[in-house]
């Protein structure tokens, strides 16, 4: 009876989707936002990369709730999952080829990671996305040893700092007589690395506050407690 | 036949991945497999969001070269999708992480025997028999009695 009703539920989502999606035609989107915003954004941002533009330009107020939820998220896991017992079982250490691959590969991603996070405002990418390949790096060395310690007070103090720096540029923003998070600086030349005002420092302490973040939430799931069969 | 268009194709499977993902969600009875439905269900809806703002013959919005003037996909549902991914990763550990906890505490991940067990555990703490149903919960109303209650 569950199930059957659970089939019916799906069914008319699925007649609904259909029904609203059906009254769209496919690549005709009106696009007026989108479009107004291709039009404005090079001259008044001067970011070559347009999605960072309306990430940090035109929706860096919504960017900073998002990275909150981000924030909020990982605090309420760390709560959830709490310290680890000092005498708990450990994961034993990676093999041979594991370990040698993780001191192969950790500098080239933490590379990729500050490469992708500095060119977020003229390549595809940016502080989200590179913030994650440096959580990915940083969780590489706890997949071959599981017994290295994790300095979660570091990850926290990067975290915080990084949040700060972005709250904080909002409000110098203000405090210069513009609206909050509005874009400083000069726009410089378009498509240079040093452009686009403070768009890549705004992308930069996102990036630190991702990577902080996903990787000290990894840290904590790879640390829950096995308990013993 | 009628040939069938990209674009139908392409609006079907985002929302079949939100419809097979709602389905998981709600007809599975397993905790981990409720999380990996919650994921499919977000991948066919960030692909719809992509996928409103999509055009014919238009480049990423990146400017490249000289010529600026070269139509471009919607910028904004990419940057909605690509914060939301994010977020989705974030939400999913939290869920990771209860379901972790809820593991540890009752052994068991199948939903039915979990909630059996947390009201076995609850009426142990509580003193009172095991509820029987929803309805009429142990220990009667906590409405004050009408005049001529038939109870």
């Amino acid at each position: 009876m569950r199930n059957l009703a659970a089939l019916v539920f799906v069914g008319g989502l699925a007649f609904l989707l259909l029904v609203i999606f059906n009254q769209f035609d496919f690549a005709q989107a009106p696009m007026v936002v989108g479009q107004g915003i291709l039009m404005d954004a090079p001259d008044r941002v001067g970011a070559a990369n347009i999605v960072t533009a309306v990430v940090l330009g035109y929706r860096g107020i919504d960017t900073l709730g998002e990275i909150s939820i981000l924030f909020a998220a990982s605090a309420a896991a760390g709560l959830v999952l709490g310290r680890r017992r000092t005498d708990a079982r450990r994961d034993p250490p990676g093999g041979f080829i594991l370990r040698s691959g993780v001191a192969l590969l950790f500098p080239l991603m933490l590379v990729v990671g500050f490469y992708i996070i500095l060119h977020g405002h003229l390549t595809p990418g940016g502080g989200f996305q590179g913030g994650v390949i440096l959580a990915a790096a940083f969780f590489l060395p706890l997949l071959a040893r599981p017994e290295t310690p994790v300095n979660h007070a570091g990850l926290s103090i990067v975290e915080g700092g990084a949040g700060a720096v972005f709250i904080l540029t909002g409000l110098a923003a203000l405090l210069q007589g513009g609206e909050f998070l509005q874009p400083l600086l000069d726009n410089g030349v378009l498509g240079e690395l040093v452009s686009a005002g403070t768009l890549p420092l705004l992308y930069l302490a996102v990036g630190l506050k991702v990577g902080a973040e996903l990787a000290g939430l990894m840290a904590r799931l790879a640390d829950v407690e096995v308990d013993e069969p | 036949m009628m040939p069938i268009e990209v674009g139908t194709v392409l609006y079907a499977g985002a929302i079949g991945l939100v419809v097979v993902g709602i389905a998981g969600i709600v007809l599975s009875h397993h905790l981990f497999r409720i999380i990996l439905a919650l994921v499919i269900a977000e991948a066919g809806a960030n692909l719809l969001l992509v996928l409103s703002g999509f055009r014919w013959e238009a480049i990423a919005p990146i400017i490249t070269g000289g010529d600026a003037v070269q139509t471009m996909v919607d910028p904004v549902p990419q940057a909605m999708v690509l914060t939301s991914i994010v977020i989705g990763v974030g939400v999913q550990a939290l869920a990771l992480s209860l379901t972790l906890r809820a593991y540890g505490a009752y052994k068991t991940l199948d939903i039915r025997e979990l909630q059996r067990r947390m009201s076995a555990d609850l009426a142990g703490e509580a003193g009172t028999p095991l509820p029987q149903s929803l309805e009429e919960p142990v220990g009667g109303r906590p409405l004050p009695a009408a005049e001529g209650d038939g109870r």
